[in-house]
């Protein structure tokens, strides 16, 4: 297909006079690093995932159970309390059908598509529930509301990440 | 000012060179918590409005106001956030009270600049793509460029410019929030390693994180959170062009401090700064950058700053004390959270709880920030105990 007769007035350009040099364009690559200091909340949460274990904290102003943790509740602005752990398994309170990759390339048809879901974990107050993936399951058979459990990396895999739990599955 | 804002609340987290122990969120909710115990153990739930100062790639996340509301008791709350300097956070915070429709306002910077592994690109990405990014030089030879026009125009000496570092590290020693005080005179920093010529390591300061926030109140309001007001008197703030090589008085004066500073004395009602305004909290980011300030900021003509330094004008015990905190020089460089650590000096000087280095008789301050390399933005506050 001629992507000129799309065009009305002015001048097409194609990439071969882009690389050619014969239309000026400026071009830089960012590089930019970062390590965030964990603090102490993400630091014990990211630890425990590593020992294949979720960790939640209280909260004593409001007695919730918050997940991820945090050392303050945001709401009531009062420090956190005890540190507890919850269940590695949940329920789907909303996910979505991936059609493009990280990338912005197509998932060709026949790959599986990702599957983000946010997951109300067991134990947490309830509406409190982290992001993550589906997996072993296909798309026209998750349901919100589905009872969905982790599926861990082997123990010598972790790195003390989100990613140290793969995906979350029906159970 | 047609109405009156006072500072009624300040709160800062410790300031250290790294603080793996505590996350961004946990650092900001020490210095808020502090602030609002500060202010007469306020709740966030009674504040109106909230303005944070961030730069997206000083914090390796875009959009990070979105990343502002937990830590400072925020959450559904109007958030306003500024790209900028801590005192550009104040003026807008300021209007925000002016408007008449919100009592107290919270403001809040912060740098976690340890965790910045490439700051050199981050100050790069700042500059212009096509005219200057393509040298592919550390942009920190612009200070270099600076530096050494502002000598060449105005017969300031590298001595001079190395005495600001000795003064204002000297300083620090008695500021137990400084991180880099330091007992030395002008030789050390004459012998230390060139960076980019007239520029010297001593000449620089260096990196630091910490947190500050503020709570300002309506006049109608200010005397229920605290007995110590402190009055927001004028504020200004100025920008020049972009354009590096083409900025209205060169590259060796400071024109965005003499216009900042023209308005706030102007809203102030300030004639003679230097007789009305006692002390001043000024941007140090670099040596010279102190004595440059001074002369654009109108308190010494130009070319005078280096001699009066001399003087012991600028001392702690001087006629006009400069950065008795230790300015970036001997506390630190906090990034967008500068202009807020020199304000917190002011409101401490002002409200006598300056510790060892209180000042005898302050009633007027200044503060003074600039943005830094490679900008030429900068904000002025003229801050008084008297109403």
């Amino acid at each position: 297909m001629d992507h000129k007769e799309f065009i009305r007035g002015g001048t097409a350009l194609s990439e071969d006079e882009i690389k050619s040099g014969k239309i000026f364009v400026e071009e830089d690559a960012l590089d930019c690093r970062y390590a965030w200091d964990t603090g102490v909340a993400i630091g014990r949460y990211l630890a425990e995932l590593k020992k294949g274990k979720i960790i939640a904290k209280k909260t004593n102003c409001c007695d919730r159970i918050m997940i991820p943790p945090r050392m303050f509740c945001e709401l009531c602005y009062r420090p956190s309390g005890a540190w507890t752990y919850v269940q590695d398994t949940g329920v789907v309170n909303t996910f979505s059908i991936s059609n493009i990759y990280y990338d912005a390339s197509r998932v060709p048809s026949g790959e599986p598509n990702p599957m983000p879901a946010v997951i109300e974990i067991d134990g947490a107050s309830k509406g409190m529930g982290i992001m993550h993936l589906l997996g072993e399951v296909k798309p026209e058979d998750v349901k919100i509301g589905m009872k969905v459990k982790a599926v861990w990396k082997p123990e010598s895999e972790r790195t003390g990440s989100i990613t140290d739990i793969e995906y979350f599955k029906p159970y | 000012m047609s109405k009156k804002v006072a500072i009624v609340g300040l709160g800062y987290s410790s300031f250290r060179t790294t603080s793996q122990d505590v996350s961004y969120r946990e650092m900001i909710f020490e210095a808020a918590t502090k602030c609002y115990e500060d202010a007469g153990g306020v709740h966030p739930q009674d504040i109106d409005a909230f303005v944070a100062c961030s730069e997206d790639f000083m914090e390796g996340i875009s959009i990070a106001d979105e990343y502002v509301p937990d830590q400072l008791g925020a959450v559904l709350k109007p958030v306003q956030s500024i790209t900028g300097d801590g005192l550009q956070g104040l003026a807008s915070a300021a209007m925000h009270v002016l408007t008449g429709e919100l009592d107290l306002v919270t403001l809040s910077a912060f740098s976690k600049a340890s965790n910045v592994l490439h700051y050199a690109n981050v100050v790069s990405y700042a500059c212009d793509p096509t005219y200057v990014r393509p040298l592919k030089e550390n942009p920190y030879f612009i200070a270099g460029l600076e530096m050494n026009r502002y000598l060449y125009e105005t017969g300031t000496t590298e001595e001079q410019c190395a005495m600001v570092t000795a003064k204002n590290k000297g300083n620090a020693l008695f500021n137990p929030t400084a991180a880099y005080g330091a007992k030395i005179d002008v030789k050390d920093v004459l012998q230390s390693d060139p960076l980019f010529s007239p520029l010297k390591y001593l000449d620089k300061s260096q990196d630091l994180d910490g947190a500050i926030v503020f709570l300002l109140a309506s006049e109608e309001k200010a005397y229920q959170y605290t007995d110590k007001p402190i009055w927001i008197k004028g504020l200004g703030w100025a920008t020049d062009t972009p354009n590096l090589d083409n900025r209205l008085d060169g590259m060796g004066d400071a024109v965005y401090a003499r216009l900042a500073a023209q308005k706030a004395y102007e809203m102030a009602g300030i004639t003679y700064p230097r007789k009305e305004i006692h002390f001043a909290e000024l941007d140090d980011t670099f040596s010279f950058k102190e004595l440059q300030h001074l002369e654009a900021l109108n308190i010494c003509s130009r070319g005078e700053a280096g001699k009066l330094l001399e003087q012991g004008v600028f001392s702690k015990n001087g006629d006009f004390p400069v950065n008795v905190s230790g300015g970036s020089l001997g506390v630190g460089y906090l990034h967008e959270a500068n202009g807020l650590q020199r304000l917190m000096e002011v409101v401490l000087q002002l409200r006598g709880e300056a510790g060892k280095r209180q000042l005898d008789d302050v009633e007027t301050g200044l503060a003074f920030a600039w943005r830094g390399i490679p900008t030429a933005t900068g904000a002025a506050a003229v801050l008084s105990s008297r109403y």
